[in-house]
């Protein structure tokens, strides 16, 4: 059988890249975003799309593992839709970053010992809801600790685990409204955010 | 019916102050607004309101009812690259609004403004797998510059006015209009405001001087400066800004095939047409010039071969309105992201004159290799049967080169668009990216009507002419004045040479069994001929270019032709081979 996954990230010369996007909101804009993915055979590592501060503004991370040539093209396909308000690509020290993630274990886990409980406070994790039958932890952090959390709490047995898509804010002072009143006002803008590291 | 007696008396400036009227009145008052005369289309379940109301416009709006709706899509086309303005397009919901999807994605790869209007099943019913339901929105998403679905009456105008706005600026492109059915038939309180901004749409890029500068710099000390001239520099309006760069600097001019027709071929500056089958010389000399000026154009694989390989000596000033264009093939040296001739304005006055009349010689010396080896015999050939070439030449003789000549895809178009000597700009219409074979006849029969003072020359072989010789239906019904040149060959030629030089003659499935042309034509009642000797084809071609009204010509051609020269597929470009 011939492997249909592709070389790994480190092998082609790939990295992890965030980027930005801000679109009006209006439906069918996703698709639209995440096309230009699909016809480009990438695999999108995290989504998250959500209002963001300014009223009928959709903001949009996507982690993306690839090559800075090909972000740079996927970013300007972006941008080149015509609901798209701005998208820009980070690498990750230009972004302050954060995911959170969901543990569904069963509530006897802390009844027989206190080892799950002194593991939820070593985490910085915490309780979101106690049921007679299970129990919701929440973490937020990054992929690996919520993934050391994961791994810790397997042998205890996690009844669900779901963790969300990057979320994150970039390292400039720019407010989004300001960013959004220059674009109304100008006719060009840069592929790079003022404080973006690619370039 | 009275207040639509207003309404079309008022229809030129219109409709001022708000009307109670259909939607369906309303994406008809709209077209009206942006100065639409013609549509081409077909009628059906889910877009029956639109039809009903376009019959109570039948003299301001002259509809064409083509044969399939993939014709009315590649008609938009033709329409709208010969006259500049936007095609529009009619169809129904499901199986007709996908056989628009040819036509947008050939529109969207080269570039041309059509809007196209589809009827959808009515909102409640979005979702259902409804009657002649699909998902079009999802389908074109792709293939669109922007497409948007209609549910209610109250955004027909709007989304009409973005539509065309966002499908003339810019880089332009296709845009699609669903309309569902409750959206046609319920009222609004029409008002038309046409679309000047987008804030999210930046269409035409702010020049920087810092841009233009390096520019000037990169090319002034160029001492074998090359400019590529593309379909850019049509759209934009640019061929006299090319001409005078060309002439201050004395660079060395060649087109792409889209870009043809933006620089006079009689020009001494003229170097011809780039990319697989142009010419010898800008082929082998684009890995000898030192700085390449493309304007206008996006570095088609077509045009690069081995990108690896391609103009290795050279830095590259790239001027091109769609950022994402830049350094998406070819890493620029400079780029001038902005309308071509506003960029060659801003540029001209910091341009030295210069000579490099040695370094243009150099492309007569391979121009003249290439004549001898190929030209010579492709247009006055001494073989037994006609050859494509020397059709051209007498349709490019008695044309005078005045004629519109639309062509298909295949070895005709590479042939067509090396030998026809167009004129004028626009002059020369062909399906470039996508290669869509099919689009000469419904292409033409658009440009035709968008240009009905002047001769226009669809030329396609027998398989291309075969996918939508049905819009001969349509040709006839409106006595549309096209001529129609077929040569045929009986085979799939392009394919046939691949075959033939790549995969050891192995002739899989391009070999044609054809019908009685002239019978088909007859049917449709379009005078038609066949030529089969070189002693009766000049005389046959006058005879259809005199002819008053549609014509059918069918040439009869050497079966085994190979067009060179020819640059194999993934190869460099210095790699052109002439035989």
């Amino acid at each position: 059988m011939t492997d249909i996954y592709q070389d790994s990230p480190e092998q082609l010369g790939e990295k992890q890249y965030t980027i930005s996007i801000l679109t009006e909101d209006k439906p069918g804009l996703l698709n639209t975003v995440t096309i230009v993915f699909t016809r480009r055979k990438l695999n999108i590592d995290m989504i998250n799309v959500s209002a963001s501060e300014v009223a009928g503004v959709s903001r949009y991370t996507i982690v993306l593992t690839t090559t800075k040539d090909q972000v740079e093209k996927v970013v300007k396909q972006i941008r080149k839709h015509v609901d798209v308000l701005g998208a820009f690509v980070y690498e990750e020290d230009a972004i302050h970053y954060q995911e959170i993630a969901l543990y569904k274990v069963p509530t006897e886990i802390f009844m027989d010992s206190v080892e799950v409980e002194q593991i939820v406070r070593a985490n910085n994790a915490r309780i979101l809801v106690i049921e007679r039958d299970y129990t919701v932890i929440e973490k937020t952090g990054h992929k690996e600790e919520t993934s050391a959390l994961f791994n810790t709490l397997k042998k205890y047995g996690v009844l669900e685990f779901v963790r969300s898509g990057r979320i994150a804010v970039s390292k400039s002072k720019r407010k989004t409204e300001a960013y959004l009143e220059e674009l109304e006002n100008s006719t060009t803008h840069s592929l790079y955010n003022n404080n973006g590291t690619v370039k | 019916m009275g207040q639509m007696e207003t309404l079309k008396e008022s229809s030129t400036g219109i409709t001022k102050k708000k009307m109670r009227i259909s939607g369906s009145e309303a994406v008809i008052l709209s077209l009206l607004e942006e100065g639409v005369d013609t549509v081409f289309g077909y009628p059906g379940g889910a877009i029956m309101p639109i039809y009903d109301a376009l019959y109570g416009y039948k003299e301001q709006l002259n509809h064409y009812l083509v044969r399939h709706e993939q014709g009315a899509a590649h008609a938009a086309q033709g329409y709208a690259r010969v006259t500049g303005k936007v095609g529009v397009c009619f169809a129904t919901s499901g199986p007709g609004a996908t056989n628009l999807m040819t036509g947008i994605a050939d529109a969207q790869i080269d570039s041309t403004p059509i809007v196209c209007i589809t009827g959808q099943v009515v909102a409640h019913l979005l979702g259902t797998d409804a009657f002649q339901e699909s998902d079009i929105l999802g389908i074109s998403m792709p293939i669109t510059k922007w497409n948007f679905q209609v549910t209610k009456a109250e955004e027909i105008p709007a989304a009409i006015a973005r539509a065309f706005y966002i499908a003339k600026t810019g880089r332009p492109g296709p845009v699609l209009i669903d309309i569902t059915k409750n959206a046609q038939s319920a009222e609004l309180d029409f008002e038309y405001t046409p679309c000047k901004k987008i804030r999210s749409y930046h269409p035409y890029p702010v020049i920087q001087d810092k841009d233009i500068m390096d520019a000037a710099k990169v090319i002034n000390n160029a001492k074998k400066p090359f400019l590529l001239s593309g379909h850019g520099v049509l759209i934009s309006g640019a061929e006299k800004a090319v001409l005078a760069l060309s002439e201050k600097a004395n660079i060395p001019v060649a087109s792409t095939l889209l870009g043809l027709s933006s620089f006079p071929p009689d020009h001494p500056n003229y170097v011809g047409y780039l990319g697989m089958h142009g010419n010898y010389a800008p082929n082998v000399l684009t890995n000898e010039c030192d700085v390449l000026i493309a304007i206008g154009m996006r570095f088609d694989d077509r045009v690069t071969g081995d990108v690896n390989q391609y103009a290795k000596k050279a830095k590259v000033v790239h001027i091109e309105i769609d950022p994402a264009e830049i350094d998406k093939i070819i890493k620029t040296e400079v780029a001038i992201n902005a309308d071509a001739n506003q960029a060659l304005e801003c540029l001209l006055p910091y341009i030295n004159k210069a000579d490099h009349s040695e370094w243009i010689n150099e492309f007569r010396k391979l121009d003249k290799i290439e004549y001898d080896k190929v030209i010579k015999n492709d247009l006055y050939p001494t073989s037994d049967k006609i050859k494509m070439g020397e059709v051209v030449r007498l349709i490019s003789e008695i044309s005078k080169g005045e004629a519109i000549v639309v062509t298909d895809v295949g070895q005709h178009q590479m042939i067509a668009n090396r030998y026809y000597k167009y004129k004028k700009p626009n002059h020369i219409v062909t399906s470039g990216g996508l290669g869509t074979m099919g689009f000469a006849l419904p292409a033409a029969m658009g440009a035709q009507i968008g240009k009905m003072k002047e001769k226009v020359i669809s030329i396609a072989g027998d398989g291309g002419f075969q996918m939508t010789l049905q819009e001969l239906g349509t040709i006839f019904q409106y006595n549309i004045p096209v001529k129609i040149v077929v040569l045929n060959n009986n085979f799939l030629g392009m394919v046939r040479q691949w075959q033939q030089l790549f995969f050891k003659k192995r002739y899989s499935f391009t070999e044609m069994t054809n019908p009685d042309f002239i019978k088909i034509a007859d049917g449709y009642g379009i005078v038609a001929n066949r030529v089969e000797q070189r002693e009766d084809l000049e005389k046959a071609l006058q005879t259809m270019y005199d002819h008053d009204g549609p014509y059918f010509l069918e040439v009869k051609v050497e079966m085994e032709e190979n067009v060179f020269p020819m640059v194999p597929s993934g190869d460099s470009v210095s790699n052109i081979r002439l035989e």
